[in-house]
């Protein structure tokens, strides 16, 4: 066996508090600011602990928006990011489950080629190609719609190669079993494969919910309409003002408000997480 | 490959179709696009246009400030990668040891990852704004002249503090995986040959855990040249004076309000270029772990 | 599943989409805050007075953030119907033939009443062609000026009443006031470029760009490479190293170093006025910007800043005539001296003017009189009309990564300067390409 002192046990403690305190810092920091009034951040005089206009901040956040910066209150932004976060993840696993099973399970020509036309866009960020993205998404009449904003978001390889690899090692025997039961690949799909995805989609849908929360640029550019917006580029839009000054209490609240969701899936559904995690990157 | 497969001759490609059609849509033809409007000159309204050739490519290789970007970027990537490699190699070989409660210290560790990159630099900057943040304050206080606004040094401490600490969660996940892997009986006959904790971590778990150091480092400046852009956005905006510009801003700003489309996408198609070969590494990388 | 989801998507496409009856016009700005609300209420006014428009406005970030959607919206065939952009944003939006339509051809083609003559000729000549036909609406227009803090005046023993009015005498108080409780800031200023650089020049009848500062021609050639601008830059480099002067960025984020006291003397736009009053808890004035007393016929005027409203192209007639009436709305008389006072912008009509200044108004609230006291201060110059440079956003980002340089000390005053000429001029001569042809 190992040693293990008692001595031993407490540095080990004692560094992941430290490692802990440093990860919630910023967010306590963020948290003492949406407590307190305005004046007292932005003359730089706020305590280290937070204020006292914690329902007060929150409430105008969530239900009637800054004083100006956008006139939508956070509430509708928050519906906003769930629809396209749900939106792309849903889109996500949904395509490229089906564009897996047809690059495993069948033979065609220009099989390769569909495989490598999907896979060289496994890192492409959309900010490299942002300006052409846009027009694109313009000359299809997708501004300002929740198509426009998810659709370019739900392309990507990375889904696709997870199917693949997990097919992949899926036995062939189940194949010929269903075959001599008489099944197509439909039936093939529906009742075998699909139900064994069933824990791989599960992770992914939880990454690729976080992925589609927090995107940023591509909401930028193609919402244009106070409606439309999503809580992330709201909180930015709340920062930059013309002769004004950021009401900084409202920043944190909302910025608060836009950790909650995708940090309460991580946390809650932390097993399906870490395996999302761990096997879209491998 | 699957040695049992289907035979149909259009259900693969109707399974294909929504996949291929949204990355021929929105990413071969944008791509398309980038490098077509590369070789113009264009106004901001896009109401005259030139064809310029290779201008736009010829102008960027002779800008100093393009190099100065990259040199940035690498600079950025690097010390993002460091950072937040250590620290989490640190806590993970920590939570790594048969600790009570060491379930709770994973939850609280990995949330980080689902903060959005513009949330972190939002955070980030609300801390360190010279005039209100509270560290800032307690910098000024501790007689550090901290000032982001003209210390380049002092804006790329802050990028790099936000982009770091939102990789830490990442990192911990992986090398915690990778820690759980290394078999116990590697280790224990290690102790019984009497080598100390520190010299076991270094010849034994060290060494073993490189294939997961390797994929992270490759993951972790991908995340820095990428991933990033939200961060810089919004706290610095590239600056002062470019000190914290990366190329994916680079690209980004110089577009912006047309100013300069083609010099913009220029810059995408190397971009690009160099994100594909990245692709081609990775999926060496990936193909290798598949098959062993 | 796919099924679900296509249908779902079609669903919300469907919603976001729906008719409407009313002419819509669509106006993108980048107010915050109280000004913001003026801009509501202004929409919410016009609404409210007829049935057949229905003005939305919606507010698109920054200025440049404005801007660049507006752009990026006309390229994609869908820009709003006004745009609000700012000074600098100016010539860029003047060479766009085709892709906006001029104010004056507006006015005229919508039949609506319309003279040129009514408004200020300090602001709409900075929107207008040499022969004076006005191309954008202005808005909302300021000007610099010198704020103060009068409490931290007297500590330091300083008369507030009678601020500095040169630039020596500003770093004199400033030094005072560094002494007397204000270690990080005896003086600071936003929009570092429009301040050092455009203002300067203007303030001190100094030539920034040939061709009357590009307002003659795109063929224009910076020249802010001049002995006053650098000894400015190298007294403002040498006031930073123990931070008598300290930088506060190149937008407007620094201004609250004012309004929290931090920083006593601070020069910025004129339309911070809303905010001082609403968050400063000291006694506050403002004055004119300083200069330097050595330069002959110093100080000449200032030059507007701001921002002006836009006509976009290619729209339909009865949106035009949309924006005719809206813009008549906005150019009435009562409805000028309403926003001059509650934004605290200048009023953009004569008669707007004479009747605040005749209610006596300025007397209670001279600050409200400062920019344009500066504005009007002698008969514009060549040098003094105003700025028309292409990629002029680019130019002052340039600028400012230059002067920041300067002020980290990592190049001499001159250095900079040249190099933010040389850099400059380098961009003119791409836009003059994309343009003139």
């Amino acid at each position: 066996m190992v040693e293990q002192h008692r001595f031993g046990n407490v540095l080990p403690h004692l560094i992941l508090w430290i490692g802990i305190l440093i990860v919630a810092f910023p967010v306590y920091v963020a948290f003492v600011g949406s407590t307190h009034e305005p004046t007292i951040i932005s003359n730089g005089q706020m305590p280290p602990w937070p204020g006292a206009h914690m329902i007060e901040n929150y409430y105008r956040t969530i239900f009637v928006g800054t004083s100006g910066t956008t006139r939508e209150p956070v509430g509708t932004m928050l519906i906003n990011s769930f629809i396209m976060a749900m939106v792309i993840a849903c889109g996500k696993i949904a395509i490229s489950i089906l564009s897996a099973y047809a690059i495993v399970y069948f033979r065609f020509p220009l099989q390769m080629t569909a495989f490598w036309v999907i896979f060289i866009t496994l890192m492409l960020p959309v900010e490299v190609r942002i300006y052409p993205t846009y027009k694109i998404a313009a000359d299809l009449n997708l501004l300002d719609t929740y198509a426009g904003l998810t659709l370019p978001l739900v392309a990507s390889a990375t889904a696709t190669l997870l199917f693949r690899q997990f097919f992949m090692t899926v036995p062939d025997e189940l194949v010929e079993a269903s075959r001599i039961d008489g099944a197509g690949p439909f039936r093939f799909f529906k009742d075998t494969l699909l139900p064994l995805s069933r824990t791989n989609m599960a992770a992914l849908f939880v990454i690729l919910f976080i992925y589609g929360w927090n995107q940023y640029l591509w909401p930028l550019l193609i919402t244009t309409r106070d409606e439309m917006q999503t809580i992330v580029i709201g909180i930015k839009k709340m920062i930059v003002t013309a002769d004004a000054i950021t009401e900084w209490q409202l920043v944190m609240a909302t910025a608060m408000l836009a950790m909650l969701p995708p940090v309460a899936v991580v946390v809650l559904m932390q097993k399906l997480f870490v395996r999302g995690l761990v096997e879209t990157e491998k | 490959m699957k040695r049992s497969v289907f035979t149909h001759r259009l259900l693969p490609y109707a399974l294909l179709g929504p996949q291929i059609a949204i990355t021929i849509i929105f990413f071969y033809w944008p791509a398309i696009q980038a490098v077509w409007q590369s070789f113009l000159l264009q106004d901001a309204f896009g109401l005259s246009t030139m064809f310029v050739g290779l201008e736009n490519y010829a102008t960027l290789i002779g800008q100093p400030e393009y190099y100065h970007t990259l040199v940035n970027t690498l600079i950025f990537s690097a010390l993002v990668a460091i950072i937040s490699l250590s620290l989490a190699l640190l806590l993970a070989v920590q939570a790594d040891k048969p600790l009570r409660a060491g379930g709770v210290y994973r939850t609280l560790l990995i949330w980080p990852y689902a903060v959005a990159p513009a949330v972190a630099g939002v955070l980030w900057a609300f801390m360190f704004q010279p005039s209100l943040g509270l560290l800032a304050r307690g910098l000024r206080e501790m007689g550090i002249d901290w000032n982001p606004l003209l210390d380049g040094n002092h804006a790329m401490t802050m990028v790099v503090a936000a982009a770091a600490w939102k990789q830490i969660s990442y990192n911990f996940l992986f090398f915690l995986a990778g820690l759980a892997a290394i078999p116990r009986s590697v280790l224990e006959a290690a102790a019984i040959d009497g080598a100390s904790p520190t010299r076991r971590f270094w010849t034994i778990v060290f060494p073993l855990l490189s294939p997961t150091t390797f994929f992270l480092i490759v993951v972790n400046i991908v995340y820095a040249f990428f991933d990033t852009f939200g961060i810089i956005d919004a706290m610095t905006a590239g600056g002062p004076a470019k000190a914290t510009e990366t190329l994916v801003y680079k690209v980004y700003f110089d577009g912006r309000l047309g100013g300069d489309l083609g010099g913009s996408a220029a810059q995408s198609v190397i971009l690009m270029v160099m994100v594909i070969g990245l692709t081609a590494i990775q999926f060496r990388y990936v193909e290798r772990k598949v098959t062993y | 599943m796919i099924a679900r989801n296509i249908a779902a998507a079609a669903v919300l496409v469907a919603a976001t989409t729906s008719a409407h009856a009313q002419v819509e016009i669509q106006w993108w700005h980048a107010m915050t805050g109280g000004n913001n609300q003026v801009i509501v209420r202004l929409a919410d006014e016009f609404n409210g007075l007829q049935k057949e428009y229905k003005i939305v406005p919606t507010y698109k970030g920054s200025y440049p953030d404005t801007m660049n959607a507006g752009i990026a919206a006309f390229r994609a065939g869908n820009a709003p119907h006004i745009l609000q952009v700012f000074e600098v944003g100016t010539a860029t939006m003047m060479a766009a033939t085709g892709a906006v339509k001029p104010v004056h051809v507006l006015m005229r083609e919508a039949g609506e009443k319309f003279d040129p003559q009514a408004y200020v000729s300090a602001v709409a000549g900075y929107y207008s062609t040499s022969k004076g036909e006005m191309l954008s609406l202005p808005f909302n227009s300021s000007s610099t000026v010198m704020w103060i803090n009068k409490d931290a005046f007297r500590k330091a023993g300083l008369n507030p009443d009678v601020p500095p009015k040169t630039w020596p005498e500003v770093f004199e108080a400033a030094k005072k006031l560094k002494a007397s409780g204000h270690p990080n800031c005896g003086f600071s200023n936003a929009w570092v470029t429009w301040v050092n650089v455009e203002q300067l020049a203007a303030w001190h009848n100094i030539s920034l760009s040939t061709k009357a500062n590009g307002l003659d021609g795109f063929d224009t050639v910076l020249q802010f490479n001049s002995p006053t601008h650098v000894k400015h830059l190298e007294t403002l480099i040498a006031l930073q190293k123990d931070k008598t002067y300290d930088y506060s960025g190149r937008t407007n984020t620094g201004e609250g170093r004012f309004t929290s006291g931090e920083c006593p003397i601070f020069l910025t736009s004129s339309g911070f006025f809303g905010n001082v009053r609403a968050n400063a808890k000291f006694e506050w004035r403002n004055a004119p910007m300083p200069y330097y007393d050595d330069v002959a016929g110093a100080p000449q005027n200032s030059i507007i800043g701001g921002a002006s409203l836009w006509v976009m192209g290619g729209k339909k007639p009865e949106e035009y005539k949309g924006v005719a009436k809206f813009f008549a709305f906005l150019s009435e008389t009562d409805r000028q001296v309403a926003i001059h006072k509650s934004s605290g912008y200048l009023p953009i009509t004569k008669a707007a003017y004479q009747k605040t200044k005749e209610s006596g108004y300025y007397k209670e609230n001279p600050h409200l009189e400062t920019p344009l006291l500066e504005l009007t201060n002698k008969e514009p110059t060549e040098n003094s009309r105003g700025l028309r440079l292409g990629n002029m956003v680019q130019l002052r980002d340039v600028w400012a990564e230059e002067i920041e340089a300067a002020l980290a000390g990592k190049k001499s005053a001159k250095a900079a300067l040249d190099a933010a000429v040389a850099r400059g001029n380098t961009m003119l001569r791409q836009f003059e390409r994309t343009v003139t042809r």
